[in-house]
């Protein structure tokens, strides 16, 4: 199960709203081993797609740097689809690099940049198979 | 000659859980050449015909291998080389 803070939650959901038709992507960082998503990290897609996102290799690899000096480590990764259902698609499968991850999907396809609800969904990948997990959204992770 | 490479969560299989090793090489190449020999599989994951794997970035000294010569780029002694995965995806 992903547990996850309103404030971080409602931001993946902002980004990605704001980024469709292109998609969108972050990480939240988290201490290691804690699996607690607290630092929100929104990144540039990159590929600047509607179908693809990639992080760019710089910007990647400061990232990790500072995860490293935080003794961190990434606990969700997300993106948006924009035009397809919140699932993992066969590139998100093969892709997918960190065993110890929630990979967020989130799809913007119904209401695009506009007010309205989003699928938000969570997935474990590992080792090319895909496990839908729970989503609970608390109020603020020390409460949890 | 000492080269420490930091090795990302997904490959750590291969070297015990290791989160960095040191490996030998005056180019990137050879350093992989050299990875291999200790930590059998991890050339495979890294390399794909003559080049780089398309979704694995290798840097030296902070530099993305890319913009310096691919596994040609030569290393010294106690230059620090990071792989990491890209992060990427997308509804294909």
């Amino acid at each position: 199960m992903l547990t996850i803070d309103r404030a971080t939650y409602d931001a993946i959901v902002a980004h990605a709203k704001r980024d469709h038709p292109d998609e969108a992507c972050g990480i939240v960082a988290g201490p290691e081993g804690s699996d607690r998503p607290e630092r929100l990290v929104e990144m540039v897609n990159a590929a600047g797609s509607p179908t693809f996102y990639e992080f760019d290799s710089t910007e990647l690899l400061e990232l990790y740097k500072e995860m490293w000096d935080r003794d961190e480590e990434p606990v969700v990764v997300y993106h948006s689809h924009t035009a397809t259902e919140a699932y993992p698609s066969r590139t998100d499968i093969g892709l997918a690099s960190e065993p110890g991850a929630h990979y967020v999907l989130v799809s913007t396809r119904e209401h695009g940049n506009n007010e309205g609800p989003v699928e938000f969904r969570s997935y474990r990948i590992i080792d090319g198979e895909v496990t839908e997990e729970e989503v609970a959204v608390v109020p603020a992770l020390h409460l949890s | 000659m000492a080269i420490e490479v930091r090795i990302p969560t997904i490959l750590r299989t291969y070297t015990g859980g290791a989160k960095a090793v040191n490996g030998d090489g005056a180019s990137l190449s050879a350093l992989i050449d050299d990875l291999e020999a200790n930590h059998p599989g991890i050339k495979e994951r890294l390399i794909e015909g003559d080049d780089l794997r398309r979704f694995v970035n290798v840097y030296i000294n902070d530099e993305d291998v890319r913009f310096i010569g691919g596994l040609e780029a030569e290393l010294s002694d106690g230059d620090q080389v990071v792989v990491l995965p890209a992060v990427a995806g997308g509804a294909g």
